[in-house]
């Protein structure tokens, strides 16, 4: 497997890409270019609030630089990587498909190894001095760089959400959570891995469950039995308790949400902070919803969107980046109503408008306040992830 | 001889349309399964991805899944169809389900599965019905239904849709054979109604009906959106999980995948093989009943049966799409509520505006594909007729190559070929792609019927002094009205419901009612999926509308012509 990746990344390199784009220290020349040009922004497609937020920002993009923005709904990011690696292998280097991408983690890592991507733009970008660099992870995704390749736009951090008619005390760890779904058994459950929501659930409980979670910012070795042997013990005891006694799970994040409005589970894992405001807001929850995060803190990354080597409306698709980098923007994502995203932005990087604007928001009955939710715990490797999935899908993806 | 274009090679174009992308798409999927795979250097041949295969622990019980689903889903089907017409034909009962069947069929097979998720489920609307006053359960109880690991409830989501097309090609078919009369003989020599059908009409009516099976048989084994949203992922169906290694960044994966796709491809052909074998087995015994006589063999409780069985796939479908009008207008709606808390119009306001516009373009894509469908369709068979050419078993085989090669497997290879001839993803290279699934429904329901026409008509027309072209648009054609535009209300459906082809050629830059549904399924947000179930419906629904009312209107002076 080994071998075959890097062989396949070295034919890669050997490529050349487009150079037809324009320089994104020239902004001047980048808005220009922009003006009439069409951005296909491939971006999951599963979530309601957020298909609407990409229509405000199609609106506001077309409204002041005259780009048209049309929204690809994915259902796995991995979709968008194979068109691009299927253009690049029939020598389609000029105007691909895909003009932008929101992605992160193992996909981001795949497509920068295999030269894939268009850049560095992220910090030629205007508002790239707003962005909270000291205190927000968005210069590497995963431990791995980002090297300009990707521009911020949203900070995820891991919370659970629970029906406090059913369970109305927070659960402080793992080994809670463990105890009160053997106790309750059938009402808990969590997204069935590879997907990504199902694998952070993984690496939450082993971060949880380790006294030393510096071994997993390194790729993993020799040691992967060693480190992940408490994670095992944990699931064996849970997946017996869990939501169909572990033989079927919700293919996404979002329909543990239904799963919770039908009634049939009372805990969920969240990547947002305001999901569950934002989803009591659009009747997908009851209102006794609430968030919680474990004792130790919680996992957080950032999202990111990042441009296609081939893409023809490079300069319009850098325009977008910059907007979504805005103070408007951030502001619009982070009310619950509309999306309840994290901000990138350093609050002293703005004007005391925009600043006030930020501090008016009503985060949401159901969002925890940032001091409640603490820091965000790094992620590990993206290395883990794929082990951990795997494994996963090895132990428990077929039920006996 | 007339001067003018001649027909005599469309066949071959049709077979080229047809074939030629199934093809070079498989040979995109059998050079990765052995390990070529250009993209990422890899260029040894080798069966190291077929090894890959069988280890991975779910391959047995995915592969049993895909059979038994398979098998099981088309036997009920089938039984279903003939209890139907065998103990209801000729009643008022059978006119009232022919009229549902359009609306039963036009409802896409990735909306009616949620519909029916939605009902089965232990949170779902009859148990809400019933609980918490008859049943006692306060919360739903924690019983695997939907998605169990048998597949049944993913059967059962199969049936509710098979039985309606079965029906259909019945109904086609049944016109062409002098039903009524054979069904009246019977009953004078004192046969019960639904054995006389069985032993003097069945027969004839499977031949002509063999071919749907076989692709309702195909169809089963190797669904995508079915399985997604009924059946198990502990593990899925071996379609679903080619569809999940295709969709991995790591470009070893697709190996697999490849390998899977292969094997499932030659389970399918295997299956079909099996059914041909069992049909020979039931001919024999069935001809051994008939010569036996039995004048009736549970009459009463076979047309008991079949009717309740068809009430329940009609409900079934029925109550799933009403459910997803109440959940498009729903405001919050949770256990153990019947009915939402409170209703809000936010759903179809908020996507309204989409849903016109990607309506205009499956719309569009739609009538496009179909109309080179039935242009094709009908010239091939015209020359048929004309040049005297006769499809072997091998052309009826290569008709099914693309119905019956799962989707998952050559698309991919496909989605290159399209790249490498430079053609740019977006409208014609979707029709195009479309065109490859409609053309085989359409030929599929329109070759019998066209077939089975009395050519003796065409001879009297003939000597009364038409050309041939005049004998096929004066008097063919009028008469084979309703199979045609059935087909193309086959078509038609058939495109509105392509998901992967569009994503796949169309790069992502059309998007359809599908592919925007698919995407929504992902996220589970129920409100949104019966906006555009509903919205799928509709768009699918009009033509199998005019398919049943056309000819009733445009022949209401001629009863033979109307009829099936």
């Amino acid at each position: 497997m080994n071998i075959l990746r890097t062989t396949a990344l070295a034919f890669c390199a050997l490529s050349t890409t487009a150079t037809a784009q324009t320089d994104p220290e020239n902004w001047d020349a980048v808005t220009a270019a922009a003006n009439g040009q069409t951005v296909y922004w491939n971006a999951w497609g599963g979530s309601t609030q957020t298909n609407d937020f990409i229509a405000w920002v199609g609106d506001r993009v077309s409204e002041d630089y005259g780009v048209t923005l049309e929204h690809v709904k994915l259902s796995d990011t991995a979709d968008a990587v194979s068109r691009v690696l299927a253009e690049k292998s029939a020598g389609q280097n000029d105007d691909g498909a895909i003009d932008m991408i929101w992605i992160n983690g193992a996909n981001f890592a795949a497509m920068k190894d295999a030269n894939l991507l268009f850049g560095p733009f992220a910090e030629s970008l205007p508002n790239w001095a707003l962005v909270d660099v000291q205190g927000k992870s968005v210069q590497s995704d995963f431990t791995v760089p980002t090297d300009g390749m990707e521009s911020p736009w949203a900070m995820a951090q891991v919370v659970f959400i629970h029906d406090t008619a059913d369970l109305a005390a927070p659960l402080g760890s793992m080994e809670a959570i463990l105890e009160w779904s053997s106790a309750n058994p059938g009402r808990f459950t969590f997204p069935q891995p590879p997907d990504f929501l199902g694998t952070t659930f993984l690496k939450q409980a082993l971060i949880d469950l380790l006294d030393d979670t510096t071994v997993l910012s390194a790729p993993v070795g020799d040691n992967y039995d060693e480190v992940t042997a408490p994670l095992w013990d944990f699931m064996d005891a849970l997946t017996p308790t869990l939501w169909r006694q572990g033989k079927a799970y919700p293919q996404t994040g979002p329909r543990q949400l239904q799963l919770i409005a039908d009634n049939e589970v009372d805990l969920a894992i969240s990547f947002s902070p305001g999901e569950a405001s934002a989803a009591i807001a659009n009747f997908q929850l009851p209102d006794t919803a609430r968030t919680f995060v474990l004792d130790k803190g919680t996992l957080g990354n950032a999202s990111f969107v990042a441009i296609p080597y081939n893409s023809g409306s490079s300069e319009g698709a850098m325009v977008v980046a910059n907007f979504l980098m805005s103070a408007e923007a951030q502001t619009r994502a982070q009310n619950p109503d509309i999306l309840g995203y994290g901000t990138v932005l350093n609050m002293d990087a703005l004007s005391t408008n925009e600043r006030a604007a930020f501090d008016a928001l009503d985060l949401g009955i159901a969002t925890l306040s940032p001091a409640e939710l603490g820091t965000a715990l790094p992620e590990p490797h993206p290395s883990w992830a794929t082990r951990l999935a795997d494994d996963w899908a090895a132990r428990y993806g077929v039920a006996q | 001889m007339r001067r003018g274009i001649s027909i005599r090679w469309l066949p071959l174009l049709t077979v080229l349309a047809m074939l030629g992308p199934v093809v070079a798409g498989l040979l995109g999927t059998i050079a990765p399964a052995f390990g070529y795979l250009p993209a990422a250097n890899m260029t040894e041949r080798t069966v190291a991805p077929f090894v890959d295969l069988f280890r991975w622990g779910g391959f047995p019980h995915a592969v049993m899944l895909s059979v038994t689903t398979g098998f099981l889903a088309t036997s009920l089907s089938l039984l279903i169809t003939v209890l139907i017409i065998a103990g209801w034909h000729g009643t008022r009962a059978f006119n009232l389900i022919r009229r549902l069947l359009s609306p039963l069929l036009s409802v896409p097979h990735a909306a009616s599965a949620f519909g029916i998720a939605f009902l089965i489920t232990p949170s779902g609307w009859v148990a809400r019905a019933f609980s918490p006053w008859l049943t006692g359960w306060e919360r739903p109880p924690d019983v695997l239904i939907v998605q169990d690991h048998w597949g049944l409830a993913m059967v059962v989501g199969l049936v509710a849709k098979e039985v309606p097309f079965l029906l259909l090609m019945s109904l086609a078919a049944l016109g062409q054979v002098n039903a009524k009369s054979s069904a009246t003989i019977a009953a004078a020599l004192g046969y019960g109604r639904v054995t006389g059908w069985l032993k003097t009409v069945f027969p004839r009516v499977y031949a002509q009906i063999r071919l749907p099976v076989y692709v309702v048989l195909a169809y089963s084994m190797s669904t995508v959106d079915v399985a997604i949203v009924l059946g198990p992922n502990t593990p899925p169906t071996l379609s679903v999980q080619i569809v999940k290694w295709m969709s991995d960044p790591d470009l070893a994966m697709r190996l697999e995948a490849a390998a899977a796709a292969l094997v499932q491809l030659l389970l399918v052909i295997g299956a079909l093989i099996w059914w041909r074998g069992g049909e020979i087995v039931v001919g024999i015994l069935g001809a051994k009943w008939v010569m036996r006589g039995t004048r009736s063999f549970g009459d009463n409780a076979l047309r008991v049966v079949g009717l309740g069985a068809g009430v329940l796939v009609c409900t079934g479908v029925l109550l799933g799409l009403v459910s997803l009008g109440v959940w498009s207008v729903a405001g919050l709606w949770s256990y153990p509520d019947v009915l939402p808390d409170s209703l809000s119009a936010r759903s179809w306001s908020r996507h309204w505006g989409n849903i016109f516009d990607t309506g205009i373009t499956t719309l569009l894509i739609a009538v496009c594909a179909t109309f080179i469908a039935v242009l094709l369709t009908l010239g091939c068979l015209e020359a048929e007729y004309r040049f005297d050419f006769t499809m072997s078993e091998r052309g009826v085989f290569l008709l099914y190559l693309p119905l019956m090669v799962p989707q998952t497997a050559f698309l991919p290879g496909l989605q290159t070929l399209m790249l490498s001839a430079g053609l740019k993803s977006g409208f014609v290279p979707v029709v195009l792609a479309h065109l490859v699934f409609v053309l085989p429904y359409v030929f599929l329901s329109l070759s019998d019927p066209f077939r089975a026409w009395d050519v003796r008509f065409g001879t009297i027309a003939a000597a009364l002094g038409r050309s041939a072209n005049g004998v096929f648009w004066r008097v063919r054609l009028p008469m084979l009205l309703a199979p045609v535009l059935t087909a193309v209300a086959v078509g038609f459906a058939a495109s509105v419901g392509q998901y992967l082809p569009t994503l796949l050629v169309g790069g992502g830059r059309l998007s359809t009612l599908t592919t925007e549904a698919v995407a929504l399924a992902a996220g589970g947000d129920r409100r949104a999926i019966g906006v555009y179930g509903l919205a799928q419906t509709v768009a699918a629904i009009l033509p199998f509308a005019a398919a049943l009312l056309l000819p009733q209107i445009i022949w209401r002076n001629r009863r033979g012509l109307s009829d099936a």
